[in-house]
């Protein structure tokens, strides 16, 4: 399981904060700790507060300090492909671009930028007309995702499709259709894509949110799932994810599987 | 048309553990693919074998074996040296007396053993107890002080007496062999502590217990191959190498044991029991062990050559 480490993001009040008053500490802060806890990325996203026109000097800046503090990679996270490809010019590393969709003109900008930086590149099964409902339909997008990366040479190993989950209060009746979506788009390529999800999400505005996003994160573990952006703050989802990996025979038992789970 | 070679593309190494003193040095591990895969990744360190020495004359070995070692079975530093003749790239010194139904010999007096035997031999040594584990962890403290700085490999540790083998180990420079019995999740435990002591990975060598051709061979294998995918895959905790114990196993059985006159319908002994060595070795160079403890000179010198041919590129 590659977790991304989803804190630094100017959604959240710190980091919104941290980026008016040009403020690292919040941001050393927040890669460190998610450092600490097994995250594998750091997602990196602005915020909408920030203006687009600034948000390609602010992605660089925060991607420059997140890495001169963790030896990690970041997951650079905008609809602004101006800001993504500012945070991929300065990356140490192989970065990961979060993220394209379906549609055709925003494959035609990413993908090229995917190849150019070396990327991993994060693919939403989505398009213009929105998340899909059904698990055909989510998988269809998938395949258009797949048939356009190759296209463009990039290995599968680095494409990460994310079937996207919607807040179990409103929509409910996405959460059967997105593990099926997992479960097929697995298929769609030898060797297959990867596949990632925005956990958080599908919480939004939930009571219990660490019990629902922890039990659907290893839900989706246990049908292909290999990636996963999340709140790594919390050691229950660490606790479970390292369970699981002993479950689905991906790592080796041992007693201490916890604490081995933490090492790097 | 050409054929595309299927390559597994692997994210990390076994460790390379570096065994004795330069310019008397024997290196295994450091392999990057699995066994003999050569066109896939490295194995940059050929199999390792040595031969065994007892610090008292064996009792129960057939005559076929101890006419290799005639002479010399009741002198170690004698023994020692027949086999580095015979061509061993170690010798392991077995310190079978200091177990309490044999001599009860003393820690002092196995360590003063070893000192002998370490000074009249050019390669590097393996040092076993007598598989009493309270008594191992005696023996073993003293035997490494007395060969402070010669990097020799020390053995075997348990659950139950690790912990003063490791710090012996720490304290007078040598490496371990982690023992578990057949058991991959014990033997993943064990290799944690030992490096939650802060002694490192590379100075660990895995015994994963063997056993011989036709006594449950395939168990090992499979726990071999096990560790060694995990450790390709990227689990440092099993990414160490291996030593095969199993010139102990093989010279046990009836096949190796019973005489010609005894099995005739097995055909002549001393060819039965040494292939019945060599294939049990052969098997485990495929599953991946990296050091071999052999006892027959002659199935050395056959190993050798399987390993020989098994070395040589298949690079495309």
């Amino acid at each position: 399981m590659i977790l991304i480490g989803e804190r630094i993001n100017g959604m959240f009040k710190d980091i919104r904060e941290a980026i008016l008053n040009k403020d690292p500490e919040p941001i050393r802060y927040w890669a460190k700790r998610q450092y600490e806890n097994c995250a594998a990325y750091l997602d990196i996203n602005t915020g909408p507060t920030v203006e687009p026109k600034d948000q390609p000097a602010v992605m660089e800046w925060l991607v420059k300090v997140a890495q001169e503090t963790v030896p990690l990679p970041c997951c650079i996270d905008s609809t602004n492909p101006e800001a993504i490809e500012a945070g991929l010019a300065v990356h140490k590393g192989k970065a990961m671009i979060n993220s394209t969709s379906a549609d055709q003109w925003k494959m035609d900008i990413y993908f090229p930028m995917a190849k150019k930086y070396n990327a991993a590149i994060i693919g939403l099964a989505m398009n213009e007309k929105g998340v899909p409902k059904s698990a055909a339909d989510r998988v269809a997008l998938a395949m258009e995702i797949v048939v356009n990366a190759d296209a463009h040479g990039i290995p599968m190993e680095d494409l990460y499709i994310d079937p996207l989950m919607l807040p179990c209060n409103v929509a409910q009746d996405h959460g059967p259709e997105v593990l099926e979506a997992i479960r097929q788009i697995k298929t769609l390529a030898d060797p297959p894509p990867r596949t990632t999800l925005g956990l958080s999400n599908s919480s939004q505005r939930c009571t219990n949110r660490h019990l629902i996003n922890r039990t659907f994160l290893i839900m989706c573990m246990a049908v292909g799932l290999d990636s996963a952006i999340a709140d790594v703050e919390d050691q229950e989802l660490l606790d479970a994810v390292a369970a699981a990996n002993i479950l689905l025979n991906k790592d080796i038992y041992c007693d201490s599987f916890l604490k081995t789970f933490r090492q790097r | 048309m050409a054929v595309t070679i299927a390559k597994e593309r692997w994210t990390n190494n076994v460790a390379e553990v570096v065994l004795g003193t330069e310019p008397n040095i024997v290196k295994i591990g450091g392999e990057s693919t699995l066994p003999f895969l050569h066109f896939e990744g490295e194995m940059p360190n050929r199999p390792a074998v040595a031969l065994e020495v007892w610090d008292m004359e064996p009792t129960g070995w057939p005559d076929i074996l101890t006419s290799a070692y005639a002479g010399v079975l009741n002198d170690p530093v004698a023994w020692a040296k027949k086999c580095v003749e015979y061509g061993a790239d170690l010798v392991c010194l077995t310190l079978v007396s200091a177990h309490p139904d044999n001599k009860n010999t003393s820690p002092e007096e196995c360590a003063q053993v070893a000192k002998a035997v370490a000074d009249a031999v050019n390669v590097p040594l393996i040092i076993l107890g007598c598989g009493v584990e309270e008594k191992d962890a005696q023996v073993l403290e003293k035997v490494a002080e007395a060969l402070s700085g010669r990097n020799y490999l020390l053995g075997c540790a348990t659950q139950e007496n690790y912990k003063t083998i490791t710090a012996a180990c720490m304290v007078h420079g040598h490496n371990i062999i982690a023992s578990s019995p057949l058991d991959i999740n014990l033997e993943k435990q064990l290799n944690i502590l030992i490096t939650e002591m802060n002694l490192t990975a590379n100075r660990i060598v895995i015994d994963p217990s063997v056993g011989a051709l036709g006594y449950g061979i395939e168990y090992a294998y499979s726990i071999m191959e096990r560790t060694r995918i995990g450790a390709l895959t990227g689990d440092k905790m099993m990414a160490m190498p291996v030593i095969c114990l199993l010139g102990q196993e093989v010279w046990k059985t009836k096949e190796a044991k019973s005489t010609t006159e005894e099995a005739p319908e097995w055909g002549n002994q001393e060819r039965r029991a040494i292939l019945w060595e060599v294939i049990t070795a052969v098997a485990f160079a495929q599953a991946g062990g990296s050091l071999f403890v052999m006892r027959h000179p002659e199935a050395l010198k056959q190993f050798r050559a399987h390993i020989d041919k098994m070395m040589q590129s298949n690079a495309y």
